[in-house]
């Protein structure tokens, strides 16, 4: 076995509490080389860099399988502050910085420079005086390093976001051990030239033989910059690439591969040609899943698949319409104008929304599985209510009935239908947000990640029952979810969203690779031109 | 035993030990039992009203209405307002509720559209808002032209600090259907007028309006997504916990004797926080069986220790200062157990 790694992880395999989320995965870093680590959201990614850093979320949850060598030893990392002493530096995706500092403060936060004074010479170290001179000449060497030219005294507060990601990383190269350099996602919030001078610095990093692990969706930025690439994909590592050999469609075919027990929806029945929702120019502001202009048709009776990476607006689509974020742009539903910035209306006009944010939007935890399920129906219908002409008492009897109904039908496991639902597994929750919405009797339904967070039975039976719903009372669902597999298996079309935009409509039965390029964001007729 | 204790909580389990220590020391001190739960039967039903006033504000997501003084101060005009007017009898304490119910309807209004511009700080708010209340009022008792004798110095200008209601309404409830059982006086119209506003209450909490107050008071965004107005929500749940207020003087004034002004209603509202939290309520889930067995354990404790410790420092002021001592101490506790129970999911 060579040495001439400078980061070798072996057979590396974790699971949370039985969910095997990486299996015997291998990661190898030259020293110097830029290696991209690629995969969708949830393969294993972010996993595996908490395992290099040592979070304590692997250690409170049973620590891992494998061995770690770093520099040809074997190392056990216990803390992100061990793995800071081995030379292992993070470029964070959010910006740890203290806006009222300036940037020199920020680069030498916690390992200041130090002189001494009369004051510290009697009562000891912790009295010394901060060198200034010194820490600003080292904070401008780590820019020069970068080639940017800001003042080391500026203030972070109101420098623009490239600026903050510069900062963030002329700290990490400012740091004298460093060897490796972790970047995660660090393109994702950047404009494009932005990203490109990035690209530019990591480089020049690299090239002073400090090596880059980068991670990334952005496939053609793979392309240009990497040595290697590793793909991972449901927690196994799919194949490790020179970059050179490889290009981006392939690339995209191999990160979203092929689920083997998901069956993707054959072109079903028949759907009617009806717009039944007509989205034009839609804007939502919603932090971190902004949507920036989408024009969408969806028909009548059919199920509607979103899908796209983390962050790229898919789940802003359904808030807007449904009013939960600020929202302009003109949505007709059947042909008539929708206030999207009115919940309320859009509940009554017959939309039920199943939120992707079970916990904080889908439930009151602390309440009954009863007052779950009905609650929307209750405030928008009036149902469930007997009318004492003075106000409206909660029909205590019709309550218990509709819901202990509901509970077996559903197949929810609970002790009764008083139980809280916080008392529930995610599987048994997420079917008491679907029953508060088939309680509405909607005509159209938005669910967002559905099946996030529980476990596979129960999401065959959560996408079973969408299936059900849609083809029985011919409800039309727009479903959003991160799980591309997922959505090709139940939906019609599926749209795919990035950066905020349409990215293009594909059919489940598309090959992966148009799913992958669209989903970092490569529109297809430009790879269809390439390759006519 | 440990899903017991959680049952009961460790607050209404401290509380209770320490209510019965107290009962045994006032036995073995040879205190007069009959006399002792005459007085406790007689506070809970006194101060029961006021806190029962906290359920719609928990309820709303605002938090223990620390604002209490506010709708204390509307009770407090309409029972000054009912005296004026000369009335006598039940017809005054009627009169005094329903010269109440409408300022404090608007004054309840009020105040809850304050809190919707500061939410997230409602509890600090509502604390001074009800302080500057307060002083606003003791200019008003003086200035306005109030001329009934019973009520206004003899001499000089503006109403006293405390009057009798015995001419006019005082006892009305505490002697209808009273009785006696062992020396034990029960004051039978009190309890019942408690029991039917913490019946009404339940009632508001079973109705559409409240359901939905409830839950836009649990999880704000949950109501949202349903198309709740949660701010309407609020302003309605403070409107309604103010009008509990007011009566709730207007009884407390009526079994008390006397009605006290200016500086008196500055400290009430943190004996009712404190009941309803020892009672079992935290900040954001309060029901009706905590007021009851609330205001029963704070008011026992303090009925019963004044007396107890009475008896240990004859001295002076001593028992005076440990009165003050265990209220305020019971009140801290409460207070830090706010949060105490929070289901964490």
């Amino acid at each position: 076995m060579e040495c001439d790694y400078l980061l070798e992880m072996k057979n590396i395999s974790k699971n949370y509490s039985g969910n095997q989320v990486l299996k015997d995965v291998e990661l190898k870093v030259k020293p110097g080389e830029i290696h991209c680590l690629v995969g969708e959201n949830g393969a294993g990614k972010s996993t595996l860099m908490n395992i290099l850093f040592g979070m304590g979320v692997i250690h409170n949850t049973g620590g891992f399988e494998g061995e770690v060598y770093f520099e040809g030893e074997k190392v056990d990392v216990k803390s992100p502050k061990e793995a800071m002493q081995l030379g292992i530096g993070m470029v964070h995706q959010e910006f740890m910085l203290i806006p009222e500092f300036t940037i020199t403060e920020n680069i030498k936060l916690n390992r200041e420079i130090l002189k001494d004074n009369l004051v510290s010479r009697a009562l000891g170290e912790k009295l010394k005086t901060v060198d200034f001179k010194r820490m600003n000449k080292d904070a401008r060497k780590a820019l020069d390093t970068l080639e940017i030219n800001i003042d080391e005294w500026i203030k972070v507060a109101g420098l623009p976001v490239g600026h903050m990601q510069f900062i963030e990383i002329a700290r990490e190269i400012d740091k004298q051990n460093v060897k490796l350099l972790v970047f995660d996602e660090p393109t994702a919030v950047l404009a494009e030239s932005e990203a490109k001078n990035l690209l530019t610095a990591m480089k020049k990093i690299a090239n002073s033989g400090i090596a880059i692990l980068f991670i990334t969706h952005r496939l053609d930025e793979v392309i240009s910059i990497a040595d290697n690439v590793t793909i991972l994909r449901d927690g196994v590592r799919v194949c490790n690439k020179r970059a050179e050999e490889t290009d981006v469609g392939e690339l995209a075919e191999l990160m979203v591969g092929r689920k083997i027990d998901i069956q993707n929806k054959q072109a079903s029945k028949n759907i009617s040609q009806e717009i039944i929702l007509d989205i034009k120019n839609l804007y939502v502001d919603m932090p971190g899943e902004r949507v920036k202009g989408i024009d969408l048709q969806i028909r009548k009776g059919e199920i509607f698949g979103i899908g796209g990476l983390a962050g790229q607006g898919k789940i802003g689509l359904a808030n807007g319409i449904m009013g939960l974020y600020p929202s302009k742009g003109e949505v007709l539903y059947n042909g008539e104008e929708l206030n999207i910035n009115d919940t309320k209306n859009t509940l009554k006009k017959g939309f039920a929304f199943v939120s992707e944010n079970r916990k904080n939007v889908g439930l009151i935890l602390d309440e009954s599985i009863e007052l779950n399920m009905i609650f929307t129906a209750l405030n928008i219908k009036e149902q469930f209510l007997i009318n004492l002409g003075l106000f409206k008492l909660k029909n205590f009897t019709k309550i218990k009935k509709y819901s202990t109904k509901r509970i077996k039908e559903l197949d929810i496991r609970c002790t009764s239908s008083r139980q809280h639902v916080g008392r529930l597994s995610g599987g048994n929750q997420q079917k008491v947000c679907i029953a508060r919405a088939l309680t509405q009797e909607p005509d159209v339904l938005f669910v967002s990640e559905p099946t996030r967070g529980i476990d596979i039975g129960a999401k065959k039976l959560v996408l079973d029952l969408l299936l059900k719903l849609n083809e029985e009372l011919g409800m039309t669902i727009i479903m959003t979810s991160s799980e591309l597999a997922e959505v090709r298996s139940i939906a019609d079309r599926i749209a795919i969203i990035s950066e905020g935009k349409l990215a293009g409509i594909l059919k489940p039965s598309d090959t992966n690779k148009k799913f992958g390029l669209l989903m970092s964001g490569i529109p297809l007729n430009k790879i269809m031109e390439e390759e006519a | 035993m440990k899903t017991v204790i959680n049952k009961i909580g460790i607050p209404r389990l401290i509380i209770s030990i320490l209510f019965i220590i107290v009962l045994v020391a006032a036995k073995f001190q040879g205190l007069p039992m009959s006399m002792l739960l005459t007085d406790i039967i007689k506070r809970f039903g006194m101060y029961g009203i006021l806190v029962l006033a906290m359920v719609p504000s928990i309820q709303s997501g605002v938090g223990p209405n620390f604002a209490l003084p506010i709708g204390i101060l509307c009770g407090l005009m309409g029972a000054v307002l009912s005296v004026e007017f000369g009335f006598v009898g039940v017809v005054a304490l009627i009169a005094a509720i329903l010269f109440a119910i409408p300022i404090a309807l608007l004054i309840g209004y009020l105040y809850g559209k304050l809190l919707n511009v500061v939410k997230g700080s409602e509890m600090t708010i509502a604390t001074y808002t009800g302080f500057s209340m307060v002083q606003l009022m003791c200019i008003a008792w003086i200035a306005l032209p109030f001329s009934n004798k019973k009520m206004v110095w003899p001499i000089g200008k503006g109403l006293r600090n405390t009057f009798t209601l015995d001419t006019t309404f005082g006892h009305i409830l505490n002697n209808f259907w009273d009785f006696h059982i062992g020396g034990v006086h029960i004051p039978t119209g009190l309890i019942l007028f408690f029991l039917l506003m913490c019946f009404l209450v339940f009632l508001f909490t079973k109705s559409k309006t409240g359901i939905v107050i409830l839950a836009a008071g649990m999880n704000p965004n949950f109501a949202e997504a349903s198309g709740v107005n949660i701010n309407r929500g609020r302003i309605i749940a403070n409107m309604l916990s103010t009008v509990l207020g007011a009566i709730g003087i207007i009884i407390y004034s009526s079994s008390y004797g006397f009605v006290q002004l200016y500086g008196a209603p500055l400290m009430m509202a943190f004996p009712a926080v404190a009941a309803i939290l020892i009672g079992g309520a935290t900040a954001k889930r309060a029901k009706i069986s905590h007021v009851i067995i609330g205001v029963l354990l704070f008011q026992g404790l303090l009925a019963s220790s004044m007396p107890v410790a009475n008896e240990m420092f004859p001295e002076g002021n001593v028992s005076e200062m440990i009165r003050m001592v265990v209220q305020n101490g019971i009140i801290l506790y409460a207070l830090t157990k706010v949060k105490g129970g929070k289901y964490v999911g």
